[in-house]
């Protein structure tokens, strides 16, 4: 579920179509985003699922399930 | 009086009304390198004799990027590169001399001063931030002191700014961990003023600009200077605890990494 709120989201902010977006997908590659767009990402996931999840446990987190799975362990 | 002026290609600054408006607008997020500073004394330079007749200087964005990514460390990679190291080190000792004194001018200017911030304001572009009497932030701003990760501390007199702003707490858990905050943590926490929708951030600071017409400017800059002083002792020593750092291997290393990185986010702690 939360996966899949993720990639509406990110598909709404970057003009992707979620239905080419898949839970698995390395996030940064599929939506061709640059590290200013990964920081803003990263603050709309923020507001929109309510959680502060800081950048060190972040290392290493690339699919769009991963970033789910971090977001459901800190709400 | 209605002035406006550019400066290089690094930054635009517009007079109206006894409002100054500073706009940085370098590719790719403003970063601070010797023509950012050039382009900033010169704009100090050309504002100061006409304080008497403002008010408020508003300092912004033009870029969607963010306010400023900090200081530029591909610049600074090179520069340490090509300069014999003692050479190097000089020259880095006088960067950091022209850059803290322009912040202090900034910090001490007897106007109201605002900053907007959008997207990312890391390291010196915090410190940048850190000078103004108010900050609003826009709901995409970011903040972040990722120098340690460099082998360094902020070196542009951002850490006793900050303490003189926030807690302690709040000091250690963003330079201990390098993290980034978003506007809604940074207004928590006390650092933002105001939190408003992107895009809104300058109407936000002109209605600001515009009560602060409405006061007698001699008790405005009492009150700045008696509720704002300017923390000289640990500026000096941020500056020299910075030099030092930045003399040891460490630093040339981080950088080649950060520099080199194919990550998409080269800044992560």
């Amino acid at each position: 579920m939360t996966a899949t709120k993720l990639i509406e989201l990110a598909a709404r902010r970057f003009g992707a179509d979620p239905r080419q977006l898949k839970p698995a997908d390395d996030m940064f590659e599929t939506l061709g985003i640059d590290s200013f767009q990964a920081a803003d990402l990263m603050t709309e996931v923020e507001l929109e699922f309510d959680v502060e999840i800081p950048d060190y446990e972040l290392q290493g987190i690339k699919t769009f399930q991963a970033l789910a799975d971090k977001i459901d362990a800190r709400r | 009086m209605t002035e406006d002026a550019r400066i290089g290609d690094v930054l635009g600054w517009t007079f109206q009304d006894g409002v100054y408006e500073l706009t940085l607008d370098q590719a790719p997020c403003n970063e601070i390198g010797a023509r950012m500073l050039e382009a900033l004394e010169g704009f100090l330079d050309s504002i100061t004799p006409n304080l008497d007749s403002a008010h408020a200087l508003i300092i912004r964005s033009a870029l969607r990027s963010g306010f400023c990514a900090g200081a530029d460390l591909r610049a600074l990679y090179r520069g340490l590169q090509e300069a014999e190291s003692a050479s190097g080190r000089r020259q880095l000792a006088q960067f950091i001399d022209r850059i803290h004194a322009v912040m202090d001018r900034l910090d001490t200017l007897p106007l109201v001063t605002v900053g907007v911030i959008n997207g990312i304001c890391f390291g010196g572009g915090l410190e940048l931030a850190l000078t103004c009497d108010i900050l609003i932030a826009e709901k995409s701003a970011r903040f972040a002191f990722p120098e340690l990760r460099l082998g360094i501390v902020p070196g542009f007199g951002g850490i006793p700014r900050l303490k003189r702003e926030v807690g302690n707490a709040v000091v250690r858990d963003l330079l201990l961990t390098g993290r980034s905050v978003n506007a809604r943590k940074a207004q928590a926490v006390g650092l933002v003023s105001q939190l408003v929708p992107v895009g809104e951030g300058l109407t936000a600071a002109r209605a600001l600009a515009k009560q602060a017409a409405k006061f007698d400017p001699t008790a405005r800059v009492a009150a700045k200077r008696f509720i704002k002083p300017l923390p000289r002792a640990e500026l000096h020593e941020e500056k020299r605890l910075f030099l030092e750092l930045a003399s040891r291997p460490t630093l040339m290393e981080a950088l080649k990494r950060f520099v080199e990185s194919e990550d998409v986010r080269p800044y992560l702690p």
